[in-house]
């Protein structure tokens, strides 16, 4: 399995060579080396993932060791790697998608000046080989290792713009806002180190009943402080706030982290500990809960924005909630399908929106687009299969991810009708927000005449990716049929069995007919879609009829529910009140009260000691050396 | 043959007018005489005592004793002038100049 070295520091290594070198090589070398590595490490991942097919299927686990990292006592910290049918999937997607937006980029980045370039693809690589980690980790501690490179790394990237002083907020948002998730990540990790004395998964996820008793409020604890972690990664409420900014990022970055890695990562992370997160019922419930409303939550705000990037910021955040909530109802298969499909046809949109905006000049506002169809045939019609693919039209790979989720949310044991009436009412949304987009970018005439003259489609470079994607976006669909429709032939599902094979699962509570749970979605989504159309499609006056009449939901929408208002006024104007407090009370009265003050009383003595009696004046000498001379003789009289 | 409980008795007398006129009198002049009326206590107390127990140290003591009277007034005097010279007055207690 050498094979696996070389998807891990392939790209580690083309980030290190072309950061050291940056300047001195030219674009087309630094991105060349870039792209050269991640394509030779996805060719890897797909030999790794051929071999460990070629394997027994309850073999499918490999060790991979590559050095020792700590020795405490007598535990054994490794720094090793993990091969599973599930971190199989995750390193071809991550170098599949991530090969796919390095090339992309080569063209999207090219007015940056050399040395730029070379520490663009220099950041993108050690991206991928972040997450490549984070996804290979056979321990907690490098899992965490990982989680954090990938944190440090979208940092730079978000924040790669740096002379904008919105890219360096967004980047330092991202960061600091995915630390607090992480430090419920590390607690978690504590606690399982002091339980289980060990930090390998082979030594504590089979363990995992054993140590920690179902439905123990210590394993209610571990399960949510872990999935903490992954709501700061995966952007669930309230932690999302960083993910829509951290659109200010170059778009190929976007659609690296926000559809093929990072915020997959948190997902990944309760597949991963799924051993434990089925140890807390209550865990579960607040999981698939948390996850359902950040899915009606981000769809319903996307309904009302006008930045085609921030559509698709808040399109993310609700399918990171369908994902969050299938792993919370029980059905990992499905939340990790969705994840897999999510990967392909997000980053299809996400670059599809790159195009629009190479071609538009920066333009992000759709109020300025409109009949680019025209203009950007490919760009239009790769967007078109993404669209449907998001809004889960029938026969997309989107369609029978998001069905299988919402199918299970409504009949697995956890599941209730709750969970399902809000990823369908989310779906609804989608349908919507996805065709209004759509339709003001490309159809209608154009708003803004002089940008639309100077569209044009995008160079090779960047449209075959997009065509690359599209296709494989509707052909993944045949990797997870449901049974409905053909029985046994969920391969996915079948791959992923030895991950999950230890799950008992409950009768299902609830029975309904597939095929009219299909129907009900496909009708959702033909029905807002062409609400969507009708509106936006020509110009029409009843979407301004009521943005006025529901003015007041509008600004709400708008505004994101102000969120990032009320996390304004209460952690940062909230946490500078306090220092202000503390720095005018505390650090101003106490701390420099004391410092001040033992200078003082030093002063003072010595001034006793040496200025008061210092008085310049000859006969106080004289009486001082009488004085003593008297008290010296006393003293050797009394002593004869 | 003197008595020696006089002599010392005088001699005390002696040091303790001089030390006195020290502290008390602002004149360098007046303080000068009473340092040297203090010396001379001194020697007035080494002579007695010498003879008292038959011995030529005390008596050798004494003329030492003159010899740095003599030269810390030689010394002393070049110093009044000096300050006068520059401070148009000899009060010792104006001239504090060397106050900490």
């Amino acid at each position: 399995m050498t094979t696996l070295y070389f998807v891990l520091f392939l790209p580690l290594g083309s980030a290190i060579f072309i950061r050291s070198m940056a300047g001195r090589l030219s674009k087309g070398l630094s991105g060349g080396i870039a792209c050269t590595s991640v394509l030779l490490a996805f060719a890897s991942a797909a030999l790794s993932f051929l071999n460990l097919k070629g394997m027994a299927v309850d073999q499918r686990s490999l060790i991979l060791p590559i050095f020792e990292w700590a020795r405490v006592g007598n535990e054994s910290m490794r720094f090793d790697l993990l091969l599973d049918p599930l971190s199989a999937v995750m390193i071809c997607v991550v170098t599949g998608v991530g090969s796919l937006i390095h090339i992309y980029s080569t063209s999207y980045m090219h007015e940056e000046t050399d040395s730029e370039y070379a520490r663009y693809f220099g950041y993108l690589n050690f991206f991928v080989f972040s997450m490549l980690t984070l996804v290979l980790a056979a321990n907690f501690i490098v899992l965490f290792m990982g989680w954090e490179l990938v944190g440090v790394s979208s940092y730079l990237l978000i924040g790669y713009y740096r002379s904008k002083t919105s890219a360096a907020d967004a980047g330092k948002k991202a960061f600091i806002v995915n630390r607090v998730g992480d430090f419920g990540f590390l607690l978690a990790i504590f606690i399982i180190m002091g339980r289980f004395n060990s930090v390998n998964f082979s030594e504590v996820l089979p363990f995992a009943a054993a140590k920690l008793v179902a439905g123990s409020s210590l394993a209610t604890i571990t399960a949510l402080l872990l999935f903490m972690g992954a709501m700061g990664k995966s952007a669930q409420l309230p932690l999302h706030v960083w993910l829509p900014d951290a659109m200010e990022g170059p778009t190929p970055v976007s659609a690296l982290i926000h559809a093929a890695t990072m915020v997959t990562a948190g997902v990944f992370m309760v597949a991963r500990c799924h051993a434990i997160f089925e140890l807390s019922p209550v865990a579960m419930t607040c999981i698939a809960w948390i996850g359902a409303t950040t899915a009606l939550f981000a769809a319903s705000i996307a309904l009302v924005q006008n930045d085609i990037k921030r559509v698709m910021a808040y399109s993310t955040l609700s399918q990171l909630g369908y994902m969050v909530m299938g792993v919370g109802v029980g059905a990992y298969s499905a939340g990790f399908f969705h994840l897999f499909t999510h990967a392909f046809f997000k980053a299809l949109l996400f670059l599809g929106c790159g195009s629009v905006m190479h071609a538009m000049h920066g333009e992000l506002d759709m109020g300025k687009m409109g009949g680019l169809k025209a203009k950007m045939p490919i760009t239009y019609w790769t967007f078109l299969v993404g669209s449907l693919c998001l809004v889960g039209v029938f026969g997309t790979s989107g369609f029978f991810s998001k069905d299988e989720i919402l199918y299970q949310a409504l009949t697995s044991p956890q599941g209730s009708f709750g969970l399902w009436l809000m990823g369908t009412l989310g779906a609804a949304c989608t349908a919507f927000y996805v065709s209004r987009l759509f339709f003001k970018t490309f159809h209608g005439e154009p708003r803004d005449h002089h940008a639309y003259e100077h569209a044009h489609e995008s160079d090779s470079a960047m449209a075959i990716p997009l065509i690359i994607l599209a296709v494989a976006s509707l052909l993944i669909s045949l990797l997870g049929l449901p049974s409905f429709i053909a029985q046994n032939f969920n391969g996915f599902d079948q791959w992923l069995d030895p991950v999950f094979k230890d799950l008992v699962r409950g009768a299902d509570t609830a029975t309904v007919n597939p095929w009219a749970l299909s129907a009900l979605y496909s009708a959702i989504a033909f029905g807002f879609g062409g609400l969507g159309y009708r509106w936006f499609a020509r110009k029409s006056e009843t979407p301004d009829r009521i943005y006025k009449a529901f003015s007041y939901i509008h600004a709400i929408l708008w505004n994101k529910y102000y969120i990032d208002e009320l996390y304004d006024f209460v952690f940062v104007r909230g946490f500078l009140g306090l220092s202000r407090w503390t720095y005018k009370y505390f650090e101003q009265g106490v701390v420099d009260g004391a410092v001040n003050s033992s200078g003082e009383l030093a002063r003072r003595g010595s001034s006793f000691l040496s200025e008061k009696i210092q008085t310049g004046k000859v006969r106080y000498y004289a009486g001082a050396v009488l004085f003593g001379a008297a008290l010296v003789l006393l003293l050797l009289l009394r002593s004869l | 043959m003197l008595n020696i409980d006089l002599s010392l008795t005088l001699a005390t007398l002696i040091f303790c007018i001089g030390a006195t006129g020290v502290l008390v009198r602002r004149d360098p002049l007046v303080m000068f005489i009473c340092i040297e009326m203090m010396f001379n206590a001194a020697n007035l107390a080494l002579v007695a005592l010498a003879n008292h127990f038959g011995r030529i140290e005390g008596q050798v003591m004494v003329f030492l004793v003159i010899a740095v009277a003599a030269a810390e007034v030689a010394v002393g005097l070049a110093i009044i002038i000096a300050i006068f010279r520059t401070e148009k007055d000899v009060d010792v207690d104006t001239i504090s100049t060397m106050k900490g």
